[in-house]
């Protein structure tokens, strides 16, 4: 890992970086900005995933209620990501040589794809997820794994800050 | 005061979550998971409020499924965020983050009653699919920024406190 360790430490060094290291509010700022995103994604994460479990919002289509919150489940995407490279460029180390930054990447791929598993055929047909009850046990199969996997991205999350890099 | 704080600390779950190698990180994992739903699910009522969003469907309608989510969040949030502060309750007790994520948690719960009271029985602003009176967007937008410093002020206990951040 030695070009990986190089690499944060000129990184580490960037006036950039230097800046972000320096400026006191700059950190805690762009982690409350990448909080508040987080909870974008996670709330409409489940208020789409209780609909496909039949146990919210009853009186709404599944169509509905997941046309009103998609948006909230990508458009935080971008914003997560600056704020996440904001937070790499300043401490490159704590993150790109920690396991559980690798996991929480992980967990985050898995997490968006079952996402996109369930919202890609729903954008053919809105009513998809509903038409058979094959597809209603498939949908709630789908709402039961991506919940567990975005509470394992946060947990990931948290635990960058107590797990050293390699 | 302090007295009080100290043996809160001195309790055995207190004094484990403080020890532990690995209590306090997952205590705060669980209450960071329980504030991002608090925040977001007062923020869907907040943007439909505002008339940003959800303006095919009453505020009454809106309410209703979140306000679950939001009491059910709150609990688990208030119970681990009592957790992590009784682990350093005379710490935590003197820092001015604290003291005003605590004073701003207290506001948006007058603001949040206030419409309720005042405003939640007006059946126009509460049971149609439409705007809502200027009253109930200023509600909302109050709520909206108070919950946002409320987030910054947790991120910066953690800055003020020396502790993994």
């Amino acid at each position: 890992m030695h070009s990986l360790d190089s690499f944060c430490t000129w990184l580490a060094a960037t006036p950039l970086s230097q800046t972000v290291q320096t400026v006191e509010w700059i950190i805690p700022a762009v982690q409350t900005v990448h909080i508040l995103a987080v909870a974008a994604v996670m709330t409409s994460v489940l208020m789409i995933d209780l609909r496909l479990l039949g146990l919210g919002a009853r009186d709404q289509t599944v169509a509905a209620v997941t046309r009103r919150f998609w948006p909230f489940v990508w458009w935080p995407l971008p914003v997560l990501l600056a704020t996440g490279a904001t937070l790499i460029v300043a401490e490159p180390a704590r993150a790109l040589e920690n396991p559980v930054f690798i996991l929480k990447m992980g967990l985050l791929l898995a997490a968006a794809g079952v996402t996109l598993a369930c919202e890609i055929p729903l954008r053919r047909n809105g009513a998809f997820w509903e038409l058979s009850a094959g597809r209603r046990r498939a949908a709630r199969l789908i709402a039961s794994t991506s919940l567990p996997l975005w509470v394992a991205v946060i947990f990931a999350g948290r635990w960058i800050a107590y797990v050293q890099g390699a | 005061m302090d007295s009080w704080l100290q043996s809160l600390q001195d309790t055995a779950i207190a004094t484990a979550i403080r020890e532990g190698a690995s209590l306090f990180p997952w205590v705060e994992c669980v209450h960071v998971l329980a504030l991002t739903l608090v925040i977001g699910s007062i923020a869907i009522v907040d943007c439909r409020l505002l008339g940003l969003t959800s303006r095919d469907r009453s505020v009454a309608r809106t309410t209703a499924s979140t306000l679950p989510v939001t009491w059910s969040a709150f609990v688990v949030a208030a119970v681990t965020g009592g957790l992590l502060f009784s682990s350093n309750a005379t710490t935590y007790a003197h820092n001015s983050y604290f003291q005003a994520k605590l004073l701003l948690i207290a506001l948006a719960g007058v603001n949040m009653g206030a419409y309720h009271v005042f405003l939640g029985r007006r059946a126009d602003a509460w049971h149609t699919p439409a705007l809502t009176p200027v009253r109930a967007r200023i509600v909302g937008a109050i709520s909206l920024g108070l919950w946002i410093a409320i987030a910054a002020c947790g991120r910066w206990i953690g800055f003020t406190i020396s502790a993994p951040t």
